[in-house]
């Protein structure tokens, strides 16, 4: 499931599937904590499953901003549109 | 009266001073009588020392003028101070007297030059580093004169600066000397090192107490103080620059050769006469060094054909003489020859500016001739100076200052036969080269008409040294002659007494011997330029002759031999290192930066993806490197 995230935000020029790739990479490493803390029988997991979705909550709210922001700008989605800010 | 002794340098050092700040807009006039007053005021001054000094002699044979503390750094304590003894009392006299005259006369010779305010600030400036160094007390102020000599000699000699050539000349001169000063550092290194002070008399006393006789320190500093000498007063093998020096005016000229700057090297000797006699190798070196000196610069004076590069060789030699004097022990001959070559020398020097000045800057004695009637005064000034020169028996005061030099050099143990034959055979050279210049720019038929007399202002210091360069040798006569000699009585008190030894024979038989010599190159020169004028033209352009007449107008070929040794191999260095080797590092760390940088901001590219593909890499890289290790 995290190599699934990975490939999605490599190969996916969207950025709205990008926010999503990364939501799906955030589950994963969560999904190990969880399966992780089941194996040996420690609550740590699920409270650090906890954390991941509350960083996982703010970060999509800072991200869809910026996704609107930039429509609004360049009246497009496509990330490699965003790239002015070269070295 | 001693307390009045900094007014000295001080006069001549004001002077420079106020024509330094006010010259370029004061009238000529006014920077005439501040050149020349001030030189005048310290003779004055220099005559009432000298007085005083004779009528009450202080106690020890000499009197130390403290006025302040230089500076103090942990244990080398120089003072501003000044030390009048018989030896500098006679240089003093000697500087202030001859400069004055010279000074005046460049009043009319400078006359019609843009910087005439600039010259008499270079000169008095010269007067007074040359009066600081003959009175200072301690090593380090007569360095400070030193070196301030050297800068006006370097200022002096490219005066002229709009001629490359005379920048040339004026940067030989300092760079040549420099070599020597160099040396004589050290040597003053060595002699704080080891014995703590730089003040002159404490110096000699610990010297005398320290060190033993034939030490290696004494022979150290002997030498390298004999390196400064060489350089300063134009001796073999640092004699190169001072035929270039001739670049300058001809009082300048007259100023470096008579009074100033190439005695210097003579009175550090006599000065540090006591470390000498503590190394008899460093002194014999001396001996050796002047006779080399005397008898190289005599054969070049030969060949010459500028008037003024003719009296340079002649200047090269008769110091030559004087360092001789010094090493074999005739320390006071020495300083009377130093006395009547300031006055003949410079006498020389005044006249050949009148003819230069005369035939319209003409340098060549072969484009003059038969000038004896056009210019009365300074043939004549020419015949007694340079009768002094080469030392006309009996009349002249090169005569008996060169006679006691020659005999003391006989008699001395530290002296012997060959050293005087050496001698004598440099009295007829002298004679030969002098008698040459003579009759070639004064005899002969007249070539070109001179058509500039010069004024009374010029022709009174010629007179006045005409009058010297006959009577300055009557302060010291030999015993054939009524055995009076004063000078010498005057300078015991400083310096010791020739050590008489075994003498071939009588001090009459050797000056019979060396006005044989003189009167054989009178005769030859005579016979040479005069009466078989064709014979001397011969003997120049044929076979050894043509060789022998251009390895000694080169000097020896010594310009040609230091071009190659040292100028073209530093010269080439530095066009090979213009790149600066050593930048090449630095150079090198910020090209490979600069290519990091080229390559890194490559993947700057603004790409998401492209970051995110790459921080990918990255942990990968890093997880196998964990994993692998």
């Amino acid at each position: 499931m995290f190599a699934l995230g990975l490939v999605g935000l490599l190969v996916r020029r969207n950025l709205l599937f990008i926010l999503m790739s990364l939501e799906i990479l955030l589950n994963a490493a969560g999904l190990a904590f969880v399966a992780a803390g089941a194996r040996w029988g420690q609550a740590d997991g699920q409270v650090m499953f906890l954390f991941i979705l509350a960083v996982a909550a703010a970060e999509v709210a800072v991200g869809l901003a910026l996704l609107l922001r930039l429509v609004h700008h360049h009246a497009t989605l496509d990330a490699d549109a965003a790239s002015e800010m070269r070295g | 009266m001693y307390s009045y002794v900094w007014l000295l340098p001080g006069f001549p050092l004001l002077g420079s001073l106020l024509l330094i700040l006010f010259g370029p807009r004061l009238h000529r006039r006014v920077v005439a009588t501040i050149g020349v007053g001030s030189i005048a005021a310290a003779t004055v001054v220099a005559g009432l020392v000298t007085w005083t000094f004779l009528t009450h002699p202080p106690a020890g044979g000499g009197v130390t003028v403290r006025l302040w503390t230089w500076m103090d750094v942990e244990g080398l304590r120089p003072g501003i101070a000044f030390y009048l003894d018989a030896l500098s009392v006679l240089m003093t006299l000697v500087i202030t007297f001859v400069s004055t005259l010279i000074h005046f006369y460049s009043v009319e010779y400078m006359a019609g030059d843009e910087g005439y305010s600039r010259f008499f600030a270079y000169m008095n400036l010269f007067v007074g580093s040359m009066l600081t160094l003959v009175l200072a007390d301690n090593l380090l102020l007569l360095y400070l004169g030193w070196e301030g000599v050297g800068l006006c000699s370097y200022l002096l000699i490219g005066f002229w600066y709009s001629d490359p050539a005379n920048g040339r000349a004026a940067q030989k001169a300092f760079i040549v000397t420099r070599v020597g000063d160099t040396a004589m550092a050290l040597g003053l290194f060595l002699l704080f090192h080891r014995l703590g002070t730089l003040d002159i008399q404490a110096l000699l006393q610990a010297a005398q107490q320290q060190w033993p006789a034939g030490s290696v320190y004494a022979t150290a500093v002997g030498l390298l103080l004999l390196g400064g000498a060489c350089g300063k007063s134009a001796q073999v093998p640092l004699q190169t620059w001072l035929p270039d020096a001739m670049a300058g005016p001809t009082p300048t000229s007259a100023l470096i050769h008579a009074a100033t700057m190439v005695t210097a090297g003579v009175y550090l000797i006599a000065r540090t006469h006591t470390l000498y006699e503590l190394a008899p190798a460093a002194q014999h070196a001396v001996a050796v060094v002047g006779l080399v000196t005397l008898l190289m610069a005599g054969c070049s004076a030969l060949t010459q054909n500028d008037i003024k590069r003719v009296l340079a060789y002649s200047t090269i030699s008769q110091i030559g003489y004087m360092m001789f004097a010094l090493g074999v022990g005739a320390w006071a001959a020495a300083l009377f020859h130093f006395m009547t070559h300031a006055f003949f020398k410079a006498l020389l020097f005044l006249a050949a500016g009148i003819v230069i000045t005369a035939m319209h800057h003409e340098q060549n004695i072969f484009h003059m001739g038969g000038l004896r009637r056009e210019l009365p005064l300074a043939y004549w000034a020419f015949l007694i100076g340079g009768s002094a020169l080469a030392g006309l028996p009996l009349v002249t005061a090169g005569f008996y200052s060169k006679g006691l030099i020659l005999w003391q050099a006989l008699a001395s143990p530290r002296g012997g036969t060959g050293l005087w034959a050496g001698a004598v055979l440099g009295v007829l050279l002298t004679s030969l080269y002098t008698f040459r210049l003579i009759f070639l720019v004064f005899h002969g038929e007249l070539r070109h008409r001179p058509t500039h007399r010069p004024g009374w202002v010029m022709g009174l210091p010629v007179a006045v040294l005409m009058v010297l360069s006959v009577v300055g040798g009557f302060v010291n006569l030999p015993p054939y002659l009524g055995n009076r000699p004063w000078l010498e009585e005057f300078l015991e008190t400083v310096l010791p007494a020739p050590v008489e030894g075994h003498a071939p024979f009588s001090e009459l038989g050797a000056e019979v011997v060396v006005s044989l010599a003189f009167l054989a190159g009178l005769g030859l020169a005579w016979w040479l330029f005069v009466r078989r004028r064709e014979l001397a033209t011969a003997l120049a352009t044929s076979g050894l002759g043509r060789w022998l007449h251009r390895w000694w107008y080169t000097d020896w070929g010594m310009d040609w031999l230091y071009d190659r040794l040292f100028v073209r191999p530093v010269t080439a260095f530095a066009t090979g290192n213009r790149s600066d080797a050593v930048d090449l590092i630095y150079n090198g760390m910020a090209a490979v930066a600069r290519a990091g940088w080229e390559g890194l901001s490559v993947t700057e590219n603004g790409r998401l993806r492209w970051y995110a593909a790459a921080v990918l890499a990255g942990t990968i890289l890093f997880v196998a490197i964990v994993a692998l290790l």
